[in-house]
């Protein structure tokens, strides 16, 4: 595959310009990598490893050592199913059971369309809506054999092509700015070089101009309810997030 | 009488994560009160409310901050990192209120004169990273961030720094070593703390979201309404993460050390109590890392030290809950999974040893238990922390390793006759349907 395009460089460039040490970037700029192709392709590891002075082995060295990087293609949906204590307590082996039998594969597989990669996660941080699954990184939670079904066919009609971006894409919000606090920050940023331009005010629309909705998205129902800041006695005034569990979000 | 909420008070709120709901419900006012005041005061008033650290070390954060070796430059790296497993707060946190962070983050950065902040956002989490440079790009345009801040002599800059997976990362040299770009090892002690010798070798700060996150409230209304909450070294709230089996599982804030874990499990404003009445079998306290309780340790106040004394840790604030029908081994043999998968592989004693137990776990949950296995796993552990006591002893660069043996302990010690029926029966003796458990609110 590809070495950077024009535009992921001088996205790459402008994170480098945003640590004191460039190998700092080298993270974030892998990201961006596999935002580009799906997975960290020989030549695109060749060129990253340019841009910050390393050796390609450096940069597969580090980058072997993560579990969101993949040196070798994975389906358009990573398929993340949390398997640890907490989901596993609410059934995430039926759950992952269930799903190796309908996809066709175990942990580590893809289908052979090319749609999904399955995994067996640790957790994901989603503990009060287990089992929790990640497609892409985007969070649906409180999972059921039953909702995994409607959830697949959505993905494969592609009527969750807004939330659920292709597999790589992480952060869809640039940085609207570069540094500006002095003492040896670079006076070029993210706005300067052509990579999209976007001022503070339109700080929530991604590369493509297209507005990045934050607010909304079904993917993570379970988060905003997740925390249920209740007091800790008088359980009659319990405040405003009261009801049941079925109310909560599901 | 409502409950004190410190760093929970805007969750839930339309919109939470924008500046337009920050600022109308008092957002950056404690940054203001911090810019009128000198570093010292800053750090002074850290001290004051003697607020501890909320990652799970539970170090004192104004200490901390004094341990800075006197160099220039000073960073800030904020940790938000969370993969303890059945943690999930500091989640919360950043989807939904990561302005407060933002402004927490300064206040620190204003006290210790940090010449950058890094915000490392576990990698998984892409909506929390994305509303947080959603929210650093929003301070900036109105100029809480960035040259001047707020219109003082501050300047300071915030990056927000993604993760790639990787539990070890928590770790805080671990975590300095993948802002270096580098694989996530923790660095080997002494030097022992990031304060003397940093990022990039500087002094640097190393603070948990939520502890950050408790300063705008701090410097809003005086440390001493902040040390006015809590008891003895547990002063303020602590968010609790409470999973497993219970009616409400969720993030619940509490004053530090007024509650018990029996009112957090069965409050119906809290817990709500186990599913279908169920007898409680088992819990975890503060994350996976944690050695075991048991019903007789219910009336534990939720305290750093009353937990201590107990014998395991208060740790991130997750506590799991495991009814009557779980079966432990099975519990057990995940987390030694867990702890497998994510040694980094430098300490003979965790890389080893953690795969050697999940193998010896896996074999007694699948009924091909030896009748010396029981002997087995507390000989490995011994190796791995010798004399298996709590805190344990430690023989790696880190803590992960010597976490291994906790939930291994915990279970053989607690459930021996357990363990000893999956060996002698060739099976896991629970109903074949102990794990489907799902939906089964009651």
């Amino acid at each position: 595959m590809a070495r950077l395009t024009h535009d992921n460089l001088l996205r790459a460039r402008s994170l480098v310009a945003l640590y004191p040490q460039e190998r700092s970037a080298l993270i974030p700029v892998l990201h961006v990598l596999q935002e580009q192709d799906g997975y960290l392709s020989p030549d695109g590891i060749e060129h990253v490893a340019e841009l910050l002075d390393l050796t390609p082995a450096e940069v597969r060295g580090t980058a072997s050592f993560y579990d969101m990087f993949h040196l070798e293609p994975v389906g358009k949906y990573l398929v993340a199913v949390c398997t640890n204590v907490a989901c596993m307590l609410e059934g995430a082996y039926e759950l992952l059971e269930h799903m190796e039998e309908s996809l066709g594969v175990h942990p580590g597989g893809t289908t052979e369309d090319g749609a999904f990669t399955l995994e067996d996660a640790e957790c994901l941080a989603l503990c009060a809506n287990g089992p929790c699954v990640t497609v892409n990184w985007r969070y649906f939670g409180d999972m059921t054999p039953a909702r995994w079904d409607s959830l697949a066919a959505d993905l494969r009609a592609g009527r969750l092509d807004d939330e659920v971006p292709p597999h790589g894409t992480l952060c869809r919000v640039r940085r609207a700015v570069g540094l500006m606090a002095g003492a040896g920050a670079p006076a070029d940023g993210v706005g300067g070089d052509g990579a999209g331009g976007n001022g503070a005010k339109n700080a929530t629309l991604d590369d493509h101009g297209r507005p990045v909705e934050l607010g909304t998205s079904r993917t993570t129902p379970a988060v905003n309810s997740s925390l249920r800041a209740t007091p800790p006695r008088g359980p009659q005034e319990g405040g405003h997030h009261e009801g049941g569990d079925e109310e909560d979000g599901r | 009488m409502s409950g004190p909420r410190v760093v929970t008070s805007r969750l839930g709120l339309p919109q939470s994560w924008t500046l337009r709901s920050y600022l109308d419900n008092g957002g950056y006012e404690g940054l203001r009160k911090a810019l009128a005041m000198t570093p010292e005061e800053v750090h002074q008033a850290t001290l004051d409310s003697s607020i501890l650290g909320r990652g799970g070390a539970g170090f004192d954060a104004g200490r901390k901050w004094g341990m800075l070796r006197k160099a220039e430059p000073v960073y800030l790296v904020v940790n938000g990192d969370e993969s303890e497993p059945a943690t999930f707060k500091d989640h919360a946190l950043i989807e939904g209120d990561p302005h407060q962070l933002i402004e927490g983050s300064l206040i620190c950065a204003y006290a210790v004169r940090a010449a950058r902040v890094f915000i490392f956002v576990r990698g998984e989490m892409a909506l929390a990273q994305e509303r947080l440079q959603a929210a650093v790009n929003e301070a900036y345009g109105y100029g809480a961030v960035g040259a001047n801040i707020l219109g003082s002599a501050f300047s300071v800059d915030i990056v927000v720094h993604p993760g790639a997976g990787a539990y070890i990362c928590g770790e805080e040299t671990a975590l300095l070593e993948s802002l270096e770009g580098k694989r996530g090892y923790p660095r080997i002690k002494p030097p022992y703390y990031p304060a003397a010798v940093g990022l990039y070798g500087a002094p640097t700060v190393v603070n948990n979201v939520e502890t950050l996150s408790n300063l705008p409230w701090v410097l809003r209304n005086g440390s001493a309404a902040f040390a006015a909450l809590g008891e003895g070294r547990s002063r303020g709230t602590k968010i609790m993460a409470l999973s497993g089996h219970v009616r409400r599982p969720g993030n619940y804030e509490v004053e530090f050390a007024k509650v018990s874990f029996r009112e957090l499990v069965y409050d119906p404003a809290l817990g709500g109590g186990i599913r279908q009445d169920r007898a409680l079998k088992a819990f975890i306290p503060g994350g996976v890392s944690a050695p075991w309780f048991g019903p007789q340790h219910l009336d534990l106040s939720l305290a750093n030290e009353t937990i201590a004394e107990a014998g395991s840790m208060a740790g991130s604030g997750a506590v799991t809950v495991m009814d009557e029908t779980t079966c432990i081994v099975r519990a057990v043999w995940r987390i030694t999974r867990f702890f497998h998968r994510e040694s980094c592989g430098q300490c003979t004693p965790c890389r080893e040893g953690s795969g050697w137990v999940e193998k010896v776990m896996r074999r007694i949950e699948d009924g091909h238990g030896r009748d010396a296995d029981l002997e087995l796993l507390m000989d490995i552990c011994d190796n791995i922390a010798p004399g298996v006591s709590w805190p344990p002893a430690q023989t790696t660069i880190c803590v992960l390793g010597p976490s291994i043996p906790s939930s291994v302990a915990s279970g053989i010690r607690m459930f021996p006759d357990e363990f000893m029926d999956h060996i002698r029966l060739g099976r896991c003796p629970l109903p074949p349907d102990r794990l489907q458990t799902s939906s089964a609110y009651a």
